[in-house]
């Protein structure tokens, strides 16, 4: 039956390619949204805040998590199961950590009178931050998928496309909250 | 070994089960991840949804066209919406509001993308199915998911949302605002939210099935027309769509949690709203920065089918095959750089006004190549007029039609006077609705044999045909006179405007013949059920004898599309009447005396 497969002619695995254009997809969205504030910017009543330092704290996760499942994919090519569960159960406390520093960076700005409601600002920070903690969450419950099926008991197939795939879109959720975190320390 | 051997080709390996694997009625008909049944399956919702849209627009055009007179089976019907038999201006609105929501996205953009993407991209590119399965179907029942909030909105007690299928905010953003605004505005999101990601499902699979699921010899440069537009196509929803979702997660924190997105100064019946530093026009942006792109989502599957049909049947290579790719292109780039043509009137900058007057104008040319390209394609063609030919060329005649009304809107000083008029409706509905419509007939007409392996009834298709196009032109054209002397669009009653009594028997006139082509569309819907099962069977894998690959696979394709081996390409997909060959199917090698290709 391999014939069927050697059909079809390719260089990068479908489901990969369709997470990248999925991506391109995301990023439109954010793009729409930070464009969004950037014209709000320009008009009246427009106050600026300072970002908590917990967000500095959940960056600190998000991008060590980005290490971890880097190191994950590389033992799971490796065939070193135990130390790749071992990996991908870190990626997840600090994807865990990345949302709690989250909320708690909210609680922060909220006791500081920045509200979601007060000003306009302050509505696109926590429309932009949750809606990236929101993609956050969904890398989130993949890893665990990934972690649960790590356990299975007989892999005869190797197959690294599903480690892959969640491995590029948890790097994506980090650049992006990278280019998030720069957006809104650099425009406002 | 063949589980291992294969496991790495996702999409493909389903295939191998097919032999020794029992489909039950639910994952066969209902949850089904063969494209072939995703497609029926949006083709049959999308009609479903033609007919309830179709049927507003004959509702409300008796209000326009006879405001005097009452309905008493109106009240029967609609409840309270048409107490005494007369339309109530509330509902007026929200039936002019789903007219465009439902017709726009649910038909235009599900039904035309959903069916023919589906149906067409692995049969024609020569791939067993699309690259993920199971994002399809998920792409088909989120669009379910989004029908059936939609369809409820319609019986809330508030009614369904009603400030237009713009949505522009403060209307849309206030629930004091308009009664469509209280619930049905939320229902309305939220669907709407559901069916951006369907789209975005859909698209993601329909771009990379195309470009990395091609069979051997398949090279771009031979792929038939309709899978080239309907990639444009998805690249522009995968574009787009995003955008809108962001601009509806705004109004949705507007509405539900209080936020200013879009709200500043408002007063409500004296009362006034703490909302501030808020802009409208903001939204207007977002907008139409996917809506205008979704003009081209809807118009470009009916150029690429079209394209297909009038080659197949002129028995004549497409003109300037590279042209029709390169127009597509540029259509598809303009696309993203014009949606503010639609806000010429929110008092932007004159200059920034006159940069999206060249833009929008620009998409002139590329729509004029398409358009020489399609004529040239017939002249001197050996024509066959089966009903698909023939509301192909109808979709060529309405596509100049309306886009040569095009270039009087896309000119900002004249749109100042043409804004929200008349001659808009008159403009996008026969430019991208009705021609899309015929788009979408064209292909159904000649796809048909492929999909139920039955043809449609002739006698009735040629009756649809010519009610529908001369209907089409009857009921859109006089409304240019009606948009040129004001008429603005969106009114109730115009009995009451001395300037536009004068447009009261023509109203009538107009509303008459909605009536008859509406009528005509059931006669339709009749045909393609009817001959779905009644219908003469189609004994010829090849009823058209066309070049392209879908023609090869067996009348009733299983799922993994061809028995044997996928067929190698070795041609473009337009050799007609070559080498005293009538037609050269792509699948056939290319033999030592042959000329080269067109």
């Amino acid at each position: 039956m391999s014939a069927v497969a050697m059909e079809q002619r390719k260089k990068i695995h479908p489901h990969k390619f369709t997470l990248w254009v999925g991506i391109g997809s995301l990023l439109m969205m954010f793009a729409g949204l930070t464009s969004a504030y950037i014209v709000k910017r320009n008009l009246a009543n427009w106050q600026t805040y300072d970002l908590p330092w917990f967000f500095w704290i959940s960056t600190v996760a998000i991008l060590l998590s980005s290490v971890t499942i880097y190191m994950a994919e590389k033992k799971f090519k490796q065939r070193d199961m135990k130390k790749y569960r071992g990996l991908l159960l870190v990626t997840v406390i600090l994807g865990v950590l990345f949302i709690t520093f989250q909320v708690l960076g909210f609680l922060q700005l909220w006791e500081k009178q920045v509200t979601l409601t007060a000003n306009v600002s302050y509505s696109f920070m926590y429309v932009i931050v949750s809606l990236h903690a929101a993609h956050v969450l969904g890398g989130l419950i993949a890893l665990i998928v990934l972690y649960a099926k790590a356990f299975g008991t007989k892999i005869r197939v190797y197959n690294s496309v599903p480690v892959e795939l969640v491995s590029t879109y948890w790097h994506f959720v980090d650049v992006l909250w990278i280019y998030l975190l720069i957006f809104l320390i650099l425009i406002r | 070994m063949s589980s291992v051997a294969t496991v790495q080709h996702a999409g493909v390996h389903e295939v191998h089960h097919e032999h020794h694997h029992h489909e039950t009625f639910i994952s066969k008909y209902v949850f089904s991840q063969d494209h072939k049944m995703i497609s029926k399956q949006f083709l049959v919702t999308g009609i479903i949804w033609a007919i309830i849209g179709g049927l507003f627009s004959v509702i409300f055009r008796l209000q326009l066209g006879f405001p005097d007179t009452t309905f008493p089976w109106l009240e029967d019907l609609l409840g309270h919406w048409a107490a005494g038999g007369k339309l109530k201006p509330d509902f007026y609105y929200a039936l002019v509001t789903m007219h465009g929501t439902i017709l726009v996205f649910f038909v235009l953009t599900a039904g035309l993308s959903g069916t023919f993407a589906n149906y067409l991209i692995p049969l024609q590119i020569g791939a067993r199915d699309m690259a993920s399965p199971m994002l399809n179907m998920l792409s088909y029942w989120f669009f379910f998911l989004a029908s059936i909030i939609m369809f409820a909105s319609l019986f809330v007690q508030t009614g369904p949302a009603s400030g237009g299928w713009t949505i522009y905010p403060p209307l849309s953003a206030l629930g004091d605002a308009s009664t469509g605004s209280v619930v049905g505005m939320d229902y309305w999101l939220v669907s709407m939210a559901m069916f951006i990601v369907s789209s975005l499902l859909g698209g993601l699979n329909y771009i990379t099935t195309i470009l990395s699921m091609r069979t051997k010899g398949m090279s771009m440069t031979r792929l038939p027309l309709t899978v080239w537009a309907l990639l444009f196509t998805a690249i522009l929803g995968v574009l787009s769509f995003p955008v809108l979702f962001s601009g509806v997660i705004l109004l949705l924190f507007d509405r539900n949690l209080g936020t200013s997105f879009y709200l500043s100064d408002i007063v409500i019946a004296g009362k006034i709203l703490p909302n501030e530093g808020g802009s409208a026009i903001l939204f207007q942006h977002l907008f139409w920065f996917l809506g205008h792109p979704e003009v081209y989502i809807i118009a470009l599957p009916a150029m690429g089918i079209s394209s297909e049909i009038i080659s197949v049947n002129s028995r004549k290579p497409i003109f300037g095959y590279m042209a029709m790719v390169g127009s597509l292109f540029a259509i598809c780039t303009l696309a993203f750089l014009v949606w503010a043509h639609h806000m010429f009137v929110t008092g932007m900058n004159p200059f920034l006004g006159s940069v999206f007057v060249l833009l929008t104008l620009l998409i002139a040319v590329p729509s004029a190549i398409k358009v020489f390209n399609w004529l040239t394609t017939l002249w001197r063609g050996n024509i066959r007029f089966t009903p698909g030919m023939l509301f192909s060329i109808g979709f060529v005649s309405l596509f100049i039609s309306g886009g040569l009304t095009g270039i009087f809107l896309g000119n900002s000083a004249l749109d100042l006077h043409l804004h929200d008029t008349y001659f808009v409706i008159a403009h996008f509905h026969i430019v991208m609705g009705v021609a899309s419509i015929f788009g979408m007939l064209a292909g159904i007409y000649h796809w048909f044999p492929k999909m139920f392996g039955r043809y449609m009834n002739n006698t009735l298709a040629y009756i649809h045909f010519w009610v529908t196009i001369v209907g089409a032109y009857l009921i859109f054209w006089p409304m240019h006179y009606e948009g040129l002397a004001g008429m603005p669009r969106r009114y109730y009653d115009y009995s009451g405007w001395n300037s536009f009594k004068m447009f009261a028997g023509l109203n009538e006139f107009i509303s008459f013949v909605v009536i008859i082509v509406f009528a005509v569309q059931l006669l339709f819907v009749f045909n393609f059920f009817y001959s779905m099962y009644k219908g003469r069977k189609v004994t010829n894998q090849n009823p058209w004898q066309s070049n392209t690959l879908e023609w090869t696979a067996p009348i009733h394709p299983g799922h993994g599309n061809w028995p044997g081996e996928i067929p190698e390409v070795y041609r473009g997909a337009y050799e007609y009447s070559k080498d005293g060959k009538e037609y050269i199917p792509q699948n056939v090698p290319v033999g030592d005396e042959e000329t080269k290709g067109h």
